[in-house]
């Protein structure tokens, strides 16, 4: 690990101004990704700024029937809260299927949406990666691809987000508060938070250098039925190969989103049209387009045969 | 120490392999990273905790994380470095009660908090109950493992207490019960090489009767 200062900020603006004053400088809460790949030098921010002192750790009912969390709800409290249970399912079940116990409390509502990917070729530094060092290649493409996107990769990178919090809040039509080094505050739609890699894979998010997620808001719950179905290499502790994430209303109508298939949180408005036609019609628009490798190429029947699972499973 | 490049051959060699040192040579950081990396002298930082009821005040370069603040500065051995990057569980402590890798947490960040660990559950001649199962249905084999297993433990049937829900909860507004599906669950972040799971499973099954 590179050496780095480190201080305890006391308000969201103090935070955000301290990051504009130092170059490379990085928030930290929970810290479960950001240390991990300081350990291994891909990360090597010369300043941390720990945010865990701002007391953005509640959650709150908005005047509009939502729910406003605080950017430091750790995992566990968020998916153990009554309201989360009983109004946003969903949102509870993709968190309680990621990662472990341990990590969980430690793992933040922002710092879960900031994961950065697994690639494994991402985490190798004696491996080209166009996240990691621009411009120096990809060693996905071509390499062992088994984990990685099917929809919305480029020439330069075809990483997935490996967040299944951030399916759920896709799906819930979540939104992203932050706050500017300059003190300006903005809500960035969920849709719009995570970005394809185009040629800047590196560049991940909306956020600008320096801005601080404080909060993710809630709209007012749709109910429905609420599943997040999660396909991996094991039963517990392990990142999605494909998960699907589900509302379906009475009617059959409802909304989907997908994990493990491209760079961010896959969701296509326009294909859920086809919910109540199916499985196979509602992913053959959330997959056009498609262009797998050889080595994942599995994944496209696997999210029309989860998906049908999921439908069938909430239909009851 | 004194030549900035053995000191980050050294370490690089050391903790990375050959391959990460040839990486080096072709510089995959960015600008600030390497102005972080001229600066050769550890940087300090005083943090204040109690460890296993007993305040500690600690200065600490800051790239302690709390495990080797607890291994290598205060000697508490207990909790175990296993992979360092939060796969294994080996390290898991309980922070204000709640269960954590202490790999993946840096000491600095812990002002003033209450850390327990295997230590702080019991010794040879007080076990906690949670100890005692783990020796009566022999929860181990090499016992690498076993401090983090027995820390996550104690914490998961909290969790379980508290109404925290999990992956194998069929039902997220009745309360979690200890069963065996939840436990193995709940215990995922705890990998154990010897495969003693399922005396694990039993050891927790026994305890979480007790408390019943």
């Amino acid at each position: 690990m590179r050496p780095f200062t480190y201080e305890r900020a006391r308000s969201p603006a103090e935070a955000a101004a301290a990051a504009a004053r130092s170059q490379g400088a990085k928030f930290i809460a929970g810290g479960t990704n950001l240390l991990d790949l300081m350990k291994l030098e891909i990360e090597a921010p010369p300043h941390l700024i720990d945010v865990n002192g701002l007391a953005l750790d509640t959650i709150e009912a908005t005047p509009d029937g939502g729910l406003r969390i605080g950017a430091l709800v750790r995992n566990t409290d968020l998916a153990a809260d009554g309201r989360v249970r009983r109004d946003y399912g969903l949102l509870s079940r993709a968190l309680l299927a990621g990662a472990s116990g341990q990590l969980r409390n430690k793992a933040t509502t922002a710092g879960n949406l900031l994961q950065r990917t697994r690639c494994p070729y991402f985490y190798d530094t004696a491996q080209p990666c166009n996240k990691r060092q621009p411009g120096s290649g990809c060693g996905a493409i071509g390499g062992f691809s088994r984990q990685h996107a099917v929809v919305g990769g480029s020439e330069a990178c075809i990483a997935t987000h490996p967040s299944d919090m951030a399916v759920a809040m896709r799906a819930l039509d979540a939104t992203v508060e932050t706050v500017k080094p300059d003190g300006a505050t903005r809500s960035i739609p969920i849709a719009d938070f995570h970005r394809l890699p185009g040629d800047t894979p590196h560049i991940e998010t909306a956020l600008a250098p320096g801005e601080l997620i404080v909060a993710v808001t809630l709209p007012k719950p749709v109910g429905g039925v609420q599943l997040y179905r999660k396909v991996r290499d094991r039963a517990s502790y392990a990142f999605a190969l494909v998960s699907v994430g589900a509302i379906v209303q009475p009617d059959g109508s409802g909304r989907v989103a997908l994990g493990g298939v491209a760079h961010k949180p896959w969701r296509i408005e326009a294909a859920e049209a086809e919910m109540p036609r199916g499985a196979k019609a509602v992913a053959a628009q959330l997959l056009a387009g498609a262009n797998p490798t050889p080595a994942n190429a599995f994944k496209l029947p696997l999210v029309e045969r989860t998906l049908g699972a999921v439908l069938a499973e909430a239909k009851g | 120490m004194q030549n900035p490049g053995d000191l980050e051959l050294t370490r690089r060699g050391v903790l990375m392999g050959s391959a990460a040192a040839v990486a080096l040579t072709t510089g995959p950081f960015t600008e600030p990273a390497h102005a972080a990396a001229k600066r050769q002298e550890p940087i300090l930082s005083t943090v204040s905790f109690t460890v296993n009821g007993k305040p500690r005040r600690l200065e600490l370069d800051t790239r302690t994380t709390l495990l080797d603040a607890l291994r290598d500065h205060l000697h508490v051995t207990g909790p175990k470095k296993g992979c360092d990057h939060g796969q294994c569980g080996a390290c898991t402590v309980l922070v204000a009660g709640r269960r954590i890798n202490a790999c993946l947490t840096l000491a600095v960040m812990h002002e003033g908090d209450s850390v327990t660990t295997i230590e702080g559950l019991g010794l040879p001649d007080g076990l906690h109950p949670m100890q005692a199962a783990f020796v009566k249905h022999d929860g181990y084999q090499c016992g690498y493992c076993t401090p983090g297993q027995i820390c996550s433990a104690v914490a998961v049937l909290d969790e379980i207490k508290a109404g925290i829900p999990s992956h194998a909860s069929t039902d997220l507004t009745t309360p979690p019960q200890a069963t065996a599906a939840e436990l193995r669950e709940r215990m995922s972040g705890n990998i154990c090489r010897c495969g003693a799971y399922s005396n694990i499973v039993d050891a927790i099954t026994e305890v979480a009767g007790r408390q019943a």
